[in-house]
């Protein structure tokens, strides 16, 4: 296959994946659209005082609730063939540049790359974790990070800056993007810690119980040692990104390996943040509402810097789309003295 | 009476006090603020250029905002990183880090010498528990429990009439968090290190010249606060050829790669050596790093004064201005007669006129041009003040002109010659040598900064991932009646009202994050296999 046709390989495949994704959103939106029905169900059968009614609604919501558990199911095949064809996409990036390399060259790449390990995550940890009343939200989430990638970061094809090549991207890289997936799906877990805490107070306001989606959410306690979980596995992850291999990298790169420049900042501030997450989790008083709420300043932070920072910062070295890095470095020329 | 006792309610002595500070200074809420307050101080040094990252921008930015600059400047805007408040921040929270830590360690020294202490009396009021009923003795279920136990745990050694085994394991969550926040002070070390006795020196280098590492020869230097001369290493070297590969096609088109710089070095005065010098492929000479992180071009000029004497010549580096390596330069020539010679102007790599404009369209220099503006006069040189080799004082010369009045320019391609008018003399463009800026730095306790990180590292895992827990088994002669206790409904039919146990076992997460049924449960099913 020539490298043009990779690349359109990978064009297409982005946008299967981007259908099969929304797709799957369309259906766990069914889903939670039917969650809500029990509710009115209950309703009925309370207004309605002959015995027929009773019985009716009873099996319909037998096969009520069939038919949620079936569009879960469906829902999360779709996410998982989604996630089969965003990596096709990922692969056709790395096969159509030339030479061959991994798909990290450009901020474009690196917004794929991140979805595709949050669905990723998603999949692999679905059953282990009991991810299922995540999906509609993992999914959004995906749908709209990559539209975002697809509309604004879209870039074609291109050989590594010289800065990039090096063995040193592929662990950095790989290292950020896994921590980046698995604290985006933690930090779902925290967001959902509030929704559910809100609505419970409200329910319990209301005297009435939890239902619809947010009573398929798992309970408080639950979400939080899941959202801790799976932090203390992305915090790790992220050290070793950010504190390990990215001064390394800089090091034979730039010549320092710890510059403050304003990626560098923010990764800084992105792991005092989930440091202070992790002990706020050790707190009293801190655990559950507020660890979650550190939790979401940590992923706003962690997304910030990941797109954000680049339209933001020009000093940035972390420019990736231009080059920067030997390009048009220039002497400091107010520095520059002879005599 | 004492003073004491006259204090009203709510009162401290100065004891009281400074123990009531440090237990706020070593509190984890303290820490969790300062932790805080940490990464929000970090956040104005990513907004407002730094002096350390990018001087350039600071002078820039300065001159953008004469009004804001002061206060900016009071409050140490332009070195976020280095100012007293970001120390402040930082050092407090290693105070608290310190006080936190050092107390721990005792407590853990004598944790970790201790028995996993004995069960209590009901086993069946801890949150995670289970019983079932069994045949086998109960000293048989306390041996296997024990041998069970004794893979993964410390066991507490049994005493005379103990009916319970009593096990306790992952003492190494409290050693890695504990290696965990000391290595956070290792790291400080290292990173301090290297800002009190590293340096960072910069030089630009056209092709052809030799460098020999000592002061004078730097462009530009910057020591740490401890930096001794004689930490300089003793080498030289020379730039034999840059090459770099320049896009033609594609999406990149102008981008350069593959910028690779041949050099010939000479550590003391030892045999010479190859070096290719490439982004990300510093050279390391005896703890020296020399990198590779800019290149231009320096256009060879040679200036010829009135009376036909060699003023001026050699490459003169050029700056690049952007991407496209349209480039600055400026050319002093003081000892012309019959009057001193200044030229500042821009070179073109490859140069084109589009709709009247001069511009390069290439960063290659496939068709090298220089088009500059000429001065004469006093250009500031005799009064002995230095001055950049990139400025050009203007401010006591006169520029050059054509008859018509109209700036005289000195447009130029390579062999080109323009003679200046008013006999000044004439200027000739003879080739173009590019040259690199080699960074040269040396960056003491890097390796003891990344030992740390990595201990770090590991002692976070083991934090993170070890469960502690405690376990009790205790087995009992069951109760004579059946039903009077176990929930395990099944185990009724075994019975036969023979007597047998009743197992109790308990697990109590030490960590508040366990999944302890799961736990319990693998245990249970552990003891009744090693039964059959
Ligand atoms: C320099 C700043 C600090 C950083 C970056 C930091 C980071 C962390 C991290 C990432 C953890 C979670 C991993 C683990 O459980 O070991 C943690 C836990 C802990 N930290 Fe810190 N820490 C800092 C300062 C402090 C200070 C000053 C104290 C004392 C007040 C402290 C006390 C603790 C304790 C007690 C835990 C264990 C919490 C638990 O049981 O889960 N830390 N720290």
């Amino acid at each position: 296959m020539s490298n043009t046709a990779w690349e359109t390989l990978s064009n297409q495949a982005v946008g299967m994946a981007g259908i099969v994704y929304f797709i799957a959103l369309i259906v766990h939106l069914a889903e939670w659209a039917s969650l809500r029905q029990p509710a009115r169900d209950r309703e009925l059968v309370a207004a309605g005082a002959d015995g027929a009614a009773v019985v009716a609604p009873a099996e319909e919501s037998a096969g009520h609730a069939q038919r949620v558990a079936f569009l879960g199911r469906l829902g999360f095949l779709l996410t998982a063939i989604g996630c089969a064809v965003h990596f096709v996409a990922l692969l056709g990036r790395g096969m159509a540049a030339d030479p061959n390399r991994v798909p990290w060259g450009n901020m474009y790449e690196f917004t794929l790359s991140g979805t595709f390990v949050v669905a990723l995550l998603y999949v692999v940890l679905y059953k282990k974790l009991g991810l299922a009343w995540m999906g509609p939200i993992v999914v959004t989430f995906i749908v709209a990070t990559l539209m975002v990638a697809v509309i604004w970061l879209h870039d074609e094809v291109a050989p590594l800056t010289e800065a990039l090549n090096s063995p040193w991207l592929v662990i950095h890289v790989v290292s950020a993007i896994i921590a980046t997936g698995a604290f985006t799906l933690g930090g779902i877990a925290s967001i959902m810690y509030l929704v559910r805490m809100r609505a419970e107070r409200r329910a319990r306001g209301a005297e009435r119980e939890l239902t619809g989606w947010v009573a398929r959410v798992p309970q408080l306690d639950a979400l939080d040692r899941l959202a801790y979980r799976v932090h203390a596995f992305a915090f790790p992850v992220w050290t070793f990104a950010v504190l390990i291999t990215g001064p390394i990298w800089a090091h034979e790169a730039w010549s320092r390996y710890w510059n403050w420049d304003p990626k560098e900042v923010w990764a800084f501030i992105t792991w005092v943040v989930y440091a202070g997450y992790l002990h706020a989790r050790a707190t009293a008083g801190w655990k559950g509402r507020k660890a979650a709420m550190l939790a979401i300043v940590g992923l706003a932070t962690l997304w910030f810097n990941f797109i954000g920072i680049n339209y933001f910062s020009t000093t940035s070295q972390h420019s990736y789309a231009a080059e920067r890095i030997v390009g048009t470095v220039t002497a400091p020329a107010s520095l520059v003295v002879r005599f | 009476m004492s003073k004491s006792e006259e204090r009203r309610p709510g009162e401290l002595t100065a004891r009281e006090l400074a123990r009531w500070a440090w237990r706020q200074v070593t509190s984890m809420r303290t820490a969790l603020m300062l932790l805080l307050l940490l990464a929000l101080a970090a956040i104005p040094g990513s907004v407002i250029p730094q002096e350390d990252v990018d001087s350039l921008a600071v002078t820039r930015w300065k001159s953008e905002h004469p009004k804001l600059t002061p206060y900016y400047e009071k409050l140490d805007l332009f070195g976020v990183y280095s100012s007293p408040w970001f120390s402040a921040i930082y050092l407090l929270l290693v105070i608290s880090l310190v006080g936190c830590i050092v107390p721990r360690l005792l407590v853990y020294y004598r944790a970790m010498r201790a028995q996993p202490p004995a069960a209590p009396r009901h086993l069946t009021r801890l949150p995670v528990h289970t019983t079932y009923l069994t045949e086998a003795s109960a000293d048989d279920v306390l041996g296997r429990a024990r041998t069970l136990l004794g893979k993964r745990h410390r066991v507490r050694p049994a005493a005379e009439g103990d009916d319970y085994v009593a096990a306790e394991r992952g003492y190494l969550r409290e050693a890695g968090n504990l290696v965990f926040h000391l290595s956070l002070l290792i790291v400080l070390a290292g990173v301090g290190m290297g800002g009190l006795w590293g340096y960072q020196g910069g030089v630009i280098l056209v092709e052809g010249t030799t460098f020999s590492n000592n002061l004078t020869q730097y462009d530009d230097f910057k020591p740490g606060s401890l930096f001794r001369q004689d930490q300089m290493k003793n080498f030289r070297f020379s730039v034999d050829k840059f090459s770099v590969d320049w896009l033609k096609s594609g999406p990149r088109a102008g981008q350069a790669r593959e910028f690779q710089a041949a050099l010939t070095y000479h550590v003391d005065d030892g045999p010479a050596k190859k070096y290719d010098l490439r982004v990300n492929h510093p050279l390391e000479i005896d703890g020296t790093d020399v990198f590779l992180i800019g290149h231009g071009y320096a256009p060879v000029i040679t200036v010829r004064d009135g009376e036909g004497n060699v003023a001026y010549t050699g490459p003169t580096v050029f700056l690049p201005q952007d991407a496209s390596f349209l480039s600055y330069g400026v050319i002093k020539a003081p000892t012309a007669k019959p009057g001193q010679i200044g030229l500042d102007g821009l070179f073109y790599p490859t140069f084109e006129m589009i709709d009247g404009n001069p511009v390069t369209v290439f960063g290659d220099d496939l068709l090298p041009t220089l088009s500059m503006l000429a001065w004469t006069g006093d250009l500031g040189l005799d009064t002995g003040a230095s001055q950049s080799v990139y400025v050009l004082d203007k401010s006591k010369a006169t520029q050059v002109k054509k008859k018509d009045g109209k700036p005289f320019r000195v447009d130029l391609q390579v062999g080109d010659t323009v003679k200046l008018p008013d006999g000044l003399g004439t200027v000739t463009f003879d080739r173009v040598d590019p040259w690199i800026r080699v960074q040269i730095s040396q960056t003491p306790g890097k390796e003891i900064a990344l030992g740390g990180v990595i201990l770090a590292l590991i002692g976070l895992c083991a934090s993170l991932f070890l469960r502690p827990r405690r376990v009790w088994v205790r087995a009992l002669p069951a109760p004579a009646t059946t039903g009077a206790g176990p929930d395990d409904g099944d185990a009724e039919g075994t019975m036969n009202g023979t007597g047998g146990t009743l197992v109790e076992i308990a697990v109590l997460d030490r960590s508040g994050n366990g999944e302890m049924d799961e736990v319990l449960a693998a245990l249970v099913q552990q003891l009744q296999e090693a039964a059959k």
